[in-house]
């Protein structure tokens, strides 16, 4: 019955905050870079080139959090059938996919300079690398299973065994001796930053948070409507024949 | 003059500082462009065959 649960409620509240959390995600986004080109200190070792952390960081992190809703969501979808969860999942794997996407392109553009090299086979490249290819799959299976109830079901189990990646990532940079270096913001004694870098890594942090519920709004109203699309379409076949 | 071109140099790590923030500038802006207008397309098709739909 909840399959047929009407999410006009949502659509109305989407439709409200849209354009707010779209609007608050891009100026917030121009605030945070400002700070990151013109207000933060070069780094007494890195130089200039730390300026890159101030995107990359955000984007790592927002590729773990994405992926923690994706799987949140997914649990959701198991076990209370709400149809909304489906596809917030469904959702968010496309922006979660550009977040990694984004952390990989300027970890290797921060490497070169920094390691001298693009890449290392090291423990926190390769698992952020492995959730890309998560985020890839559960973008194929969607995509490869006809029937939309057995698609959801695959694409659920693939995004809450990927799961175990999301720890793995965090505490890769402790598990094995890595090139990458260690948190300077989660640690159990406070950020080991001074204000003046801490503040536009922030800004950014949270911009590309709002920037994540807008386009997560904008393409859940996409999802709600193709479905309704479909079910039109079914029952335009089934009144003609 | 001088001071622009020795904020664009970024202590000689232009080539990498600059694409960083161009890749992530882009790809955001084409995620939230190509969103938006699917969204539009799709509910625009819900409108139209809701409206066929009530045709008498």
């Amino acid at each position: 019955m909840l399959a047929y649960a009407n999410p006009t409620r949502f659509l109305r509240l989407a439709r409200t905050l849209t354009p707010w959390t779209l609007g608050a995600g891009i100026l917030l986004s121009l605030v945070g870079l400002y700070l990151a080109l013109f207000f933060a200190p070069p780094d007494y070792q890195q130089g200039e080139a730390m300026r890159i952390i101030y995107v990359h960081v955000p984007a790592a992190w927002m590729a773990l959090f994405v992926y923690v809703c994706m799987a949140v969501s997914s649990a959701v979808a198991f076990i209370w059938k709400h149809p909304l969860a489906d596809i917030a999942a469904k959702a968010s794997a496309p922006i979660g996919l550009v977040f990694t996407a984004l952390a990989l392109i300027t970890g290797m553009l921060w490497g070169q300079p920094m390691w001298g090299a693009w890449w290392v086979w090291d423990a926190r490249l390769t698992s952020v690398l492995i959730l890309f290819f998560l985020y890839l799959g559960y973008i194929v299976l969607w995509g490869a299973i006809d029937e939309p109830t057995r698609a959801a079901r695959a694409a659920r189990i693939l995004a809450l065994v990927g799961v175990v990646n999301v720890p793995i990532i965090h505490f890769s940079v402790e598990w094995w001796s890595t090139l990458h270096q260690g948190a300077t913001v989660f640690r159990a004694d406070g950020p080991s930053m001074t204000t003046p870098m801490l503040i536009p890594l922030l800004v950014m942090a949270v911009a590309y948070n709002i920037l994540y519920v807008a386009f997560l709004l904008i393409r859940m109203r996409m999802e709600v409507s193709e479905r309704r699309l479909r079910t039109l379409r079914l029952g335009l076949e089934g009144a003609s024949s | 003059m001088s001071d622009w071109s020795t904020f664009f140099e970024m202590g000689g790590y232009a080539a990498y500082v600059w694409p960083a923030y161009g890749i992530s500038i882009l790809a955001l802006l084409l995620l939230g462009m190509l969103s938006w207008r699917a969204m539009r397309r799709s509910e625009r098709l819900v409108e139209l065959s809701q409206s066929a739909d009530s045709r008498p």
